[in-house]
């Protein structure tokens, strides 16, 4: 029994991973209804920023404050470098493609993913990195019998408390409502006075910091970063976004855990290399059965 | 002096028969002209104008999402190459059959997810081309040969006469099946199907509303797309001799998706010159060496934002919304 609690465990993390991502995809799709290739690249660009802060920068934070100091350093300085990369990205690649529709910038992210994927590549190297494990707490706890890294715990921890800040800014706050707004009729929100480029700035620099926040703790958590883990990454929580409802940002967030909970479940007891497979099967399945996602809206798509 | 227009094709191609010549003529002599390297990417701009073509028909014609084309494309290779090996069936004969295998699989794996709609479609078709990919490399039945795949695949031959072998040879069999789908495509847009497929692209709902069976038009075209797709599988997996995972990735289904959106959505010509850009842009590029795909990158960013219709958009007033 503790074991099936150590995969849930596990399988919370790897899915507050994959929600975490998939809340920048379902931000821009919401607002944009646009796909953001993109964003897998820059939660690994995130990632690589923070090894090289962990290793270079924050030695001298880590010296002051401790471990935690220099972990919450490199996090926070890659989280503020990526929304500026984000920004970036958003007016070079995006911005002039808008009145063009929706499949141009699915190109034109494609070209963004590839850019920065090669920009990784060409700064790091092809190489795999290690993220230096003297530089990350390593301390168990055992709970009941069941085995836990206090890292995963302050993993999960984290991202519980960022879902929920942002649950509220966008459901309670002024303009959490614009936000909402925007992403159900751009034009007429804009004619209430909703400064969209305002919120199109807010999805763009949250989106990639939560990205880049992500990318660090993955480093963290596995060690091993790759230029392609974005890739992969990406693909995942596009899935989490989809198995939740495209455009809802709670469902973004259960999506992602429950798809990380269902993938280690299915590598534990069904079988490790069919663990993908396994979990495309389910969003397939779940998509037969409810066309719009797990919590998804039930109004038909306008043609 | 009135210049005669070759039939079908005027609506098509835009240009008249001169014009039409004298690309014969060039796509006839380049590989006379050129070493074998260059004939060989000759031979990949054909295998991608194929599945350019053959995606132009879900996505172009049919405005439906489809990311996981390379699924289609590795079912026809994989059928190739497994009964090729283990029952020695020759190559030309296995090419239908790898149609109708693609084909098949379509029709099983689109039936129950093609009343979804817009990015739910998408993020189905990714999740299909993925399962394939990952069920190639975990080696079901011992058939796929897992990550390595499977080697020594035949030349296509009739009997002992007539053996595709080399580079040139190779060349002209992918033309020819470029130019005969083009030609087969070209006289379907102007067909009664051709004309379904478009109403459905611009409005769904008027198209049903006309009597358009819907479901039965979408399913169509996810088949045909998927024969085509097959097809060049077969192409593909005789001339490389052995096929794996590898080259069936979520990436090759993006460069199709890119390939119809850089040439323009539903026009033949566009699929080409989208072919071309995608498979000649990075050996133009090559000199920049590891900044290759950098430039590649922020080409395909620069074509969107200086012409987001596509380089040779279909004229008929259609965009890409």
């Amino acid at each position: 029994m503790q074991v099936v609690f150590e995969q849930i465990i596990n399988g919370l993390t790897i899915g507050s991973f994959y929600g975490l991502i998939a809340l920048g995809y379902s931000m821009v799709y919401g607002v944009l209804k646009l796909i953001n290739f993109a964003h897998g690249d820059f939660f690994a660009l995130g990632s690589y920023l923070g090894y090289t802060l962990l290793i270079f920068g924050s030695a001298f934070v880590t010296s002051l404050f401790g471990l935690w100091g220099g972990m919450i350093a490199a996090m926070l300085v890659a989280a503020i470098c990526l929304a500026f990369v984000g920004i970036l990205v958003e007016r070079v690649a995006y911005r002039p493609i808008y009145p063009a529709g929706r499949l141009p910038a699915v190109v034109s992210a494609l070209g963004a993913s590839i850019i920065l994927q090669n920009v990784i590549m060409v700064i790091w190297g092809p190489r795999y990195q290690a993220y230096p494990a003297k530089l990350i707490p390593n301390i168990h706890l055992q709970v009941w019998g069941v085995h836990i890294t206090v890292l995963q715990l302050v993993i999960l921890l984290l991202s519980f408390f960022i879902m929920a800040v942002l649950y509220y800014i966008i459901q309670r706050t002024t303009f959490g409502a614009a936000i909402r707004a925007s992403a159900m009729d751009r034009d007429t929100a804009a004619l209430m006075g909703i400064n969209f480029n305002k919120v199109i700035f807010f999805i763009f620099t949250l989106g990639p910091a939560l990205g880049a926040l992500t990318g660090v703790m993955v480093g963290m958590y596995y060690r091993q970063i790759s230029f392609t883990m974005g890739w992969n990454y990406g693909l995942k929580a596009f899935t989490a976004t989809i198995l939740g409802g495209i455009g809802n940002l709670p469902g973004a967030m259960f999506g992602g855990l429950i798809l990380g909970v269902l993938e280690m479940l299915g590598a534990a007891y069904i079988s490790a290399a069919w663990k993908d497979v396994f979990v495309f099967l389910i969003l397939i399945m779940v998509l037969i059965f409810r066309p719009t996602g797990l919590f998804g809206e039930t109004t038909a798509e306008k043609v | 002096m009135q210049v005669k227009k070759i039939a079908g094709f005027d609506r098509i191609f835009y240009f008249r028969k001169k014009t039409f010549l004298g690309l014969l003529i060039l796509f006839g002599a380049y590989p006379f002209l050129v070493s074998n390297y260059y004939i060989d990417i000759g031979f990949f701009f054909g295998i991608y104008a194929l599945l350019g073509l053959s995606l132009n028909i879900v996505l172009g014609e049919v405005g439906l999402f489809d990311l996981g084309h390379a699924g289609f494309y590795a079912i026809g290779a994989y059928t190739t190459a497994i009964l090729n090996t283990k029952c020695g069936i020759p190559i030309f004969i296995l090419l239908p059959v790898s149609a109708l295998a693609a084909a098949l699989f379509a029709y099983m794996v689109c039936s129950p997810i093609i009343h979804l709609r817009g990015d739910y479609l998408c993020i189905v078709t990714i999740g299909m081309g993925e399962i394939v990919r990952l069920a190639l490399i975990n080696n079901p039945l011992d058939l796929t040969g897992g990550p390595n795949g499977v080697f020594g695949i035949d030349f296509p031959s009739v009997g002992n006469i007539f053996v595709i072998d080399s580079s040139i040879e190779y060349y002209f069999l992918i033309w020819v099946a470029v130019a005969l789908s083009i030609y087969g495509l070209s006289r379907l847009q102007q067909s009664r199907i051709g004309r379904a497929w478009n109403c459905i692209r611009e409005d769904e709902v008027a198209a049903k509303a006309n009597g358009i069976d819907v479901r039965y038009y979408k399913l169509l075209a996810f088949v045909l797309g998927a024969a085509l797709a097959g097809v060049a599988g077969n192409i593909y997996a005789s001339k490389l001799m052995c096929v794996s995972p590898e080259s069936f990735t979520f990436w090759e289904s993006c460069l199709m998706f890119c390939i119809v959106l850089i040439g323009g959505m539903g026009s033949i010509p566009g699929v080409l010159i989208g072919a071309a850009a995608i498979s000649l842009f990075p050996e133009i590029f090559r000199p920049f060496a590891m900044y290759r795909m950098l430039v590649f990158g922020g080409a395909m960013i620069l074509m969107m934002v200086f012409r987001p219709g596509g380089i040779w958009p279909r004229k008929r007033g259609i965009s890409g919304k």
